[in-house]
Order: structure tokens, then sequence, then C-alpha cells
């Protein structure tokens, strides 16, 4: 009697059978993305508003700055396809061109939060103690002024404000909520075994942080700095629609919205207003779900219930 | 418990005085001093050190924020520089409560929508209205409040002329409980704007949160006893899930201070917010450091009372 060895099946659904072993953490993480029709949906729409954003010059032969006094509130015509704004300059144009600095801008601000972030939250995290509670008392104080209440304060101290120094200021502003979130992964991390036995074996403090605790906090890093890029284009886009943001002629999409406050404009001259409007929502929109996808991918547990 | 909320009260005090001393440096690094603006440049330069030295802007600083905060806990913030030196805390007063009211209609909104839609939503998941109720929510959070307002009064007050686009009253003709509705007529378009946002957020949490209870084992105990539906919602599961909505409310009013500058402008309403917006513009800096310092307050009051509030209806935390 011949007994056949039982070749017991990996339960595991994410084993994968042709290559015969696990994958890594992060390969799961892409697998469980890429599952998520939201996410999927979200990545497709940015690629699309990035490739526009890039190929402005290609889709449109205006200058979004030129003023043409003769052709000034211009309904949409084949020239003018969302027609002119207030200076004769072109709707569809500045639409193009404005999204580059909407994007820049919410990009920059996202990274220069997240430097911010990473080194006060590891160092709040990894060393508690006196330090730590310096760094959230700092975070207290921010966060007891409205976000649009204290940027708008800085941004009345400075005279003229660039792409550069508005991008700094909502930095300095938004910093406290990553810090938090980054101090909150690393306080449960550092009590767990393998920081313990990095310890032990005496690698030092820089090479516990950004070799054992970094690449294990990347979850929540990698979704909140994503959610993080829509606060920050909306931020941009409300403080430059209440004109204390980016100033014209530079074209963003907030400042687009800015002449709907006109009420001649916001009554009659609905192509000026909406799309930048649209656009706005659009991203936002596909920039959250790819964080909701993000979170999921690398905590599956939060999509259980 | 009473350990913790009287450590809490301890902490609060120093972030108060933090607080004063933040608003009173920004205000001191801005340029210039609001001074020089207000005088005739034609007035003698002696004259202008003499008034200088008499308002005491050549003092020490810590002698200045002295003073300052001084006045400022007796409610006295200076003078306005734009308003012709009007007092800053009459134009305060005068839009403080607009603000207010309109607050408590955006939070208003948000509780009789996100509450009942969420608890829906939690009991029927999959259903169609939870998932309308889902895109709801993902609109809700990512449409900016200013471009839903314009397109709110585009749509609703424009093309239909269901509400009135912008201000707080008609007209003066009328009065009593007219005017009353005259008023909440104009405060529904920029209440719902203002508390769109929450709304949404309070709708996720709440669904979440009750359908966590629900799964929980004291929730099958009682069914299992034979409670009736109606009982294990109202009588077990809301307690427990209202608990984190009802602390999400004390940091609502960072929420709603932030969202009312812009909703403001929108609507053209005369609250704190554009009371604010126009003293950053003008530079009117008696004002904006009046209203930062009271909006700095009402969050700390508003997370000190969510802390508190927390502790004592929630005995499942921990503090050490």
């Amino acid at each position: 009697m011949e007994i056949e060895t039982l070749k017991t099946p990996n339960t595991n659904p994410e084993y994968s059978e042709q290559e015969g072993k696990s994958k890594s953490p992060y390969q799961l993480a892409l697998r469980r993305f890429m599952k998520n029709k939201l996410a999927v949906i979200g990545v497709i729409t940015m690629v699309i508003i990035i490739v526009m954003s890039f190929s402005a010059p290609l889709l449109t032969d205006h200058n979004p700055t030129q003023t043409n006094m003769l052709m000034i509130e211009q309904p949409p015509s084949s020239e003018h396809i969302l027609g002119t704004d207030g200076s004769g300059r072109d709707n569809w144009a500045r639409l193009l061109y404005g999204s580059r600095v909407s994007l820049v801008v919410g990009f920059s601000a996202m990274f220069f939060t997240l430097i911010i972030g990473v080194i006060l939250g590891s160092l709040s995290g990894y060393y508690k103690g006196f330090v730590d509670s310096l760094i959230m008392r700092a975070t207290d104080l921010v966060l007891a002024l409205p976000f649009l209440v204290l940027a708008l304060t800085v941004m009345s101290l400075v005279e003229n404000i660039t792409v550069t120094l508005f991008v700094t200021i909502i930095a300095l502003v938004s910093w406290p909520t990553l810090t938090r979130i980054i101090r909150g992964s690393f306080l449960s991390l550092r009590e767990q075994e393998f920081v313990l036995g990095a310890k032990a074996i005496g690698a030092s403090d820089m090479r516990i942080v950004f070799r054992h605790m970094i690449p294990n906090a990347i979850g929540p890093i990698v979704v909140n700095a994503t959610l993080m890029v829509a606060i920050m284009i909306i931020a941009e886009a409300g403080l430059s629609f209440i004109g204390m943001g980016i100033p014209q002629p530079q074209p963003t999409w907030g400042n687009m919205l800015n002449e709907a406050l006109s009420v001649r404009i916001l009554r009659h001259h609905w192509y000026t207003w909406i799309p930048p409007g649209v656009c706005i929502l659009v991203t936002v929109l596909a920039i959250n779900f790819i964080g909701d996808g993000l979170r999921d991918a690398f905590d599956p547990k939060s999509n259980q219930r | 418990m009473y350990k913790y909320i009287i450590r809490r009260i301890l902490v609060f005090i120093p972030m108060l005085f933090a607080l004063s001393v933040i608003v009173f440096a920004l205000a001191k690094a801005a340029p210039g001093d609001p001074f020089t603006t207000m005088l005739d440049p034609n007035v003698d330069r002696e004259v202008f050190e003499e008034r200088k030295e008499a308002l005491g802007l050549n003092d020490p600083v810590p002698v200045q924020y002295a003073r300052w905060i001084g006045s400022a806990v007796q409610g006295d913030f200076g003078e306005s520089i734009v308003y012709n030196g009007r007092p800053v805390m009459d134009l305060i007063q005068a839009r403080f409560w607009n603000t207010i009211y309109l607050g408590l209609v955006a939070l208003f909104f948000t509780i009789i929508v996100a509450i009942p839609i969420g608890i829906y939503s939690a009991r029927n998941p999959y259903s169609m209205l939870d998932y309308a109720a889902t895109g709801f929510g993902f609109i809700g959070l990512a449409i900016p409040n200013f471009f839903f307002g314009l397109l709110a009064i585009y749509f609703l007050s424009i093309k239909l002329g269901w509400f009135p686009p912008q201000g707080t009253v008609s007209g003066s003709e009328v009065s009593g409980f007219q005017e009353f509705v005259d008023r909440m007529h104009h405060m529904i378009l920029p209440g719902i704007t203002l508390g769109l946002a929450s709304t949404a957020t309070y709708m996720r949490y709440m669904r979440s949160e009750v359908l966590d209870v629900l799964g929980s084992d004291y929730i099958r105990t009682a069914k299992a006893k034979g409670m009736t539906d109606h009982n294990v919602l109202y009588k077990h599961t809301l307690r427990n899930a209202l608990i984190p909505i009802i602390t999400l409310m004390g940091f609502e009013f960072g929420v709603l201070v932030g969202g009312a500058v812009i909703t403001e402008r929108v609507f053209n309403y005369p609250g704190l917010g554009t009371l604010f917006l126009d003293a950053i513009i003008n530079r009117d800096y008696p004002i904006v450091m009046a209203l930062t310092l009271i909006f700095g307050v009402f969050i700390l009051v508003g997370n000190l009372l969510a802390d508190i509030f927390y502790s004592i209806v929630d005995p499942r935390i921990r503090y050490d």
C-alpha cells in the first residue's frame, strides 16, 4: 500500500503558486492596492491630470498671462474654448498652466511638511522624555489656532508672496498633524523586539531610526503624506480664492475662482469659475481615493469590518 | 479620573499663556508699526516721537506685552486702525453673534444629517443608501467649501431663486417672528456650506462606530436575551457609538472658525470671519490679535471640554 505524501496546499491567499515563495510586504501591498477599483481610478485620473499639466503648451497656443484688453470676458468660442477672463486672458490656457502651480504647491508643501514631520516625529517618538514633551506642546500650540487663521496671519507679515514663500508658510503651519502621526507609530515601534535587538547589537540611533523604524512606519507615513497633498491643494485654492495666496498674474485654480466673488461673473460667466472648481474637486477626489487605497493596502485590517 | 482632569486643567493654563505670547509676537513681527500708518506724514518728527512715547511703543517688549494682555483680559483690545479708531471690542461684539448663529446652524445641519444617515448606513451596510451616503461623503470631503458655496449661490439662488444669495436680512421692514424666519432663510446656504465637511466626517465616524459596536459581544448577548432591535440600538449601541462623535464636537470650534473665514466671504456674511479677513488685508493688527486670541481660547477650551468629557463618560480609558 502506497501512501501518497500529502502536500498541504498553502492556504495563504497571498501565496503565489508560480514563484513558490511568499511576497515581500511591499509587493503584497501593491497587489492589494491594484485590486481596489477606486484607488486605480484615482491613479489613472492623477496621471491624466499630471500629463495634461506638463503638456500644457501642446494643448493651447495661448499665453496664460497675456492680457488683451480687446478680448475681455469673451464667451467660449473655437478660439477661446472656455472664453476669456476680466483681463482678456484665455481661460483654457490659465486652467492648464494653473494646474502646474496647484500641483507643484500641493506636492512641494507636502514634501516640506513630511520632512519636518519625520524629523520632529521621530525625535519625539524615539527619545520620549523632555524632547517629546517639548515637541508635543509645540504641536498643541500650533493646533490651537485654525490652519487658515494662522496661515493668514503669517501671510500678512510678508510683503510679496511668491510660490516658494507660500509653500514654506503653509508647511510651517501644517506640520503638527504629521508629526503626531509619526510619533504615534514610533512610540509603539520602539517597544518592539527588533528595535531592542538592534540596540543590543550596538546599532546607532540614526541607523535604528532610518533602517529599522521608518521602513516599518512607512504605511501611515505614505498614506498621510498622500492625503496631505489634497489638503495642501485645497489650502492653496482657498487662500488664493480670498486673494491671499499666489498673486496674479500667475494662474492657479484658486485665483481663477477668485473672479467668481464678483456677482456679475458668478451669474453670467459660469465658464470662468466652474472649470477650475471642478478641476480641484476631481484632483482632490482622486488623491483621496489613492490615499484610502494605500491605507487599505498597507493595513488590510482597516477594511475588514 | 479626577487626577487626570486636574492635570489637564493645569496644562491648559500655560497653554493659554503661550498662545497669547505667540499672538503678540506675530503682531510684533509685522513690518512697520501700525502707528505710522495712522499718522499724517506732515506731522513733526518730534511730535511723532512724543506720541509714540505716550502710547508706550518705545517701552521694552515684555512691558508692552504685559500691558496688552492686561487690558485684553478685561475685554479691551485697543482701537482699530482702519475703522476710524473704533474700539476693537465693539467691532467684535457687533459681529460675534452672527458667527455663533452661523456655527449653530452648521452644527444643527451636521447633526440632523450625519447621525441618522450614519446609523442607517451601519445597520444596512452595502445598501443603496449606504453607497449614496459614501459617495456623498467622498464629495463632501473633497469639494472646497468656497466652491460648494459658489455652486449653491449659482444654482439655488440665482437660477432657482430659492434662497437669498448673501447678507443676513432682506430689509428692516420685517420684525418679530418674520424677522427670525428671514434670518434663518439667509443662513441656510452658508450654514450648509460651513457644515458640509463636518457632515461628511461625522457620517463616516458614525457608520464605523455603530458597525463596530453592533459587532461586539455585549450586543449579541442583549439580542440573545430577546431584546428588540429598537432597544438594542437606543439602549446599548448609541450610548457607546456617540462617545467619539461628541468628543469630535469639542474639536469642532477650530473647523468652524477656519471654515467661517472663507464661507462668510463667499456669502458676504457680516461675521467674525469677514472681520478677520478684512483686518488681515488692511493689516489692522489690533483686530487680528484680538480675533486670533479669541479663536485660540475657544479652541483650547473646546479641546479641554472634549478631553474632560471623554474621561468622564468612557471609564474604559485609563490614564497613567
